[in-house]
């Protein structure tokens, strides 16, 4: 079943046209990766799933609910503010450079939304925080604020906060691009554990070899188009296109 | 000053603790309208509407580029502030009112201009961080992107509030009965330059207890960078 199906999307920045009539899905429980050079797009398509930019057209739908839909003129016609208020609430999104609200502790960086967002009482989110806290090995650091905190540790923090809503799908744009290779292995660890745990995620990264070994699917982009998708080992190991390879000959040894 | 009696000084000090009040109502007042109005004024200066951006930008050039002197006796001869205010108003509340309406103008432009910087100076991936968790944009102002800005304006608004200070005798020009105003007058009458110098130390003292609240308020704030 699919969580979120996108079908022709096209986005333009200005004259430059950044994705090119990209279509894809995502089914509840899979791992989708994203890979492609710089600038090819992967960004720009993970912030149009999670309603921070706007297409020009296409259609988007999560679940049942219409994100956007190509209206009679070519273009993108977006749901009303509620339903576009009711999809963002299943969608998580963990960002390269962690976002953290600097001025709140560990803990309230994490209950914030659960509390003002989806009402929960102050007690369930702490409790529920502590869980995801204590899930990521950060039970020591609730008082800290994300300026005490190693670049891994904020990023797992990051984590417990977009998975404190609950999420249905956890986008993940490059996490572990800003971290030292230390700590990238940590955070991938973190991922690798959502995934055994069936985590519908979609995470747009430069490690092939995480690609290849915790993803269902993996996507391919190269300037705003999706040249090649599908098993992550047919395509990192056995690509067809002949970009793919030429990308991919740049990550020897994976 | 030798030659002023121990009973000229304290009925000197005595006038001058009131006009002292007269300085304080103009800085209290003249902050308590124009902190909020400069954060009107920078979202007005941040709109996408462009119309009321450029009338902004009119606005701010205006009050930021002639002087406040000159503001002041234009606001006591344009606003009817006699027949507008009151009849039980006295003719010193009726000039306090205009320079509190003058000075909220004019110091609302500074702040606005200070608030933008701040509100402009929060990195765009906290506002987005937010949006992805769901908070209105209402919430996200107060409860990300507000305290953050407090932080980063405290410096120069520390330096705004002393101006402020010092400014505050400009009001002499419409006759306010503040401070610097007094002790001119009773300069001129005793002459001596006593008052001058009480009235200094005043501003002085004033300005160290300003600057004092806002090292103590950067340092609550350090907490987090
Ligand atoms: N807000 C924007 N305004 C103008 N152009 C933009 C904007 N955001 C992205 N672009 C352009 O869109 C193109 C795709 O950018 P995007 O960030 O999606 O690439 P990416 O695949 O994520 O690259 P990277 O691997 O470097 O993160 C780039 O050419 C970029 O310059
Ligand atoms: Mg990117």
């Amino acid at each position: 079943m699919n969580v979120l199906s996108a079908n022709h999307i096209v986005k333009s920045f200005g004259k430059t046209t950044v994705l090119k009539n990209i279509s894809f899905e995502v089914k509840r429980g899979e791992v989708l990766s994203v890979i492609g050079p710089s600038g090819s797009g992967k960004s720009t398509l993970l912030r149009c799933c999670t309603l921070l930019e706007r297409v020009d057209s296409g259609n988007i739908v999560y679940g049942d609910l219409p994100m956007v839909q190509t209206g009679e003129h070519g273009k993108g016609i977006y749901s009303p503010g509620p339903v576009l208020q009711q999809i963002r609430r299943h969608f998580g999104l963990v960002f390269q450079n962690f976002n953290l609200f600097p001025h709140m502790s560990v803990l309230r960086n994490i209950t914030e939304a659960p509390i003002r967002v989806a009402g929960q009482s102050r007690e369930e989110a702490e409790s529920r925080a502590r869980a995801l806290l204590s899930d990521m090995g950060l039970s020591d650091k609730e008082r800290a604020y994300p300026c005490e905190l190693s670049g891994g540790q904020q990023q797992r923090v990051a984590i417990a906060r977009a998975m404190a809503l609950q999420p249905d799908i956890l986008f993940f744009d490059e996490p572990t691009s800003a971290l030292d290779p230390e700590l990238t292995g940590e955070i991938l660890k973190v991922i690798r554990k959502l995934a055994e745990a069936r985590m519908t995620m979609v995470v747009v990264t430069h490690e092939m070899a995480f690609a290849r070994d915790v993803s269902d699917r993996v996507i391919f982009m190269d300037s705003g188009v999706i040249v090649e998708q599908g098993d992550p080992k047919q395509v990192i190991e056995h690509p067809k296109s002949e970009r793919t390879r030429t990308f991919l000959s740049r990550f020897n040894g994976i | 000053m030798a030659n002023l009696t121990w009973d000229e000084i304290l009925r000197t000090l005595e006038r001058m603790l009131g006009a002292s009040v007269t300085t304080l109502e103009l800085f209290g007042f003249t902050l308590l309208f124009a902190l909020p109005l400069g954060l009107l004024v920078s979202f007005g200066r941040m709109s996408k509407v462009k119309p009321l951006r450029w009338a902004i930008q009119l606005y701010l050039l205006i009050m930021r580029g002639t002087p406040l002197m000159i503001q002041l006796i234009f606001f006591w001869f344009v606003l009817p502030a006699k027949s507008i205010l009151p009849d039980s108003f006295s003719d010193q509340t009726c000039r306090l009112i205009v320079a509190i309406v003058a000075f909220s103008l004019n110091y609302a432009a500074y702040f606005a201009e200070i608030y933008r910087s701040g509100i402009e100076g929060v990195p765009s991936g906290q506002r987005e961080a937010a949006s992805v968790l769901g908070f209105s944009r209402g919430q996200t102002f107060f409860h990300v992107v507000l305290p953050q800005v407090v932080k980063r304006i405290l410096p120069p608004m520390g330096n705004e509030f002393m101006t402020l200070v010092k400014d505050t005798s400009l009001a002499q020009v419409i006759a306010v009965a503040e401070m610097t105003w007094l002790a001119g007058k009773i300069q001129a009458s005793m002459v001596s330059i006593f008052p001058v110098v009480v009235a200094a130390m005043f501003y002085l003292m004033m300005n160290a207890v300003v600057s004092k609240c806002f090292s103590v308020a950067e340092k609550r704030l350090s907490y987090y960078h």
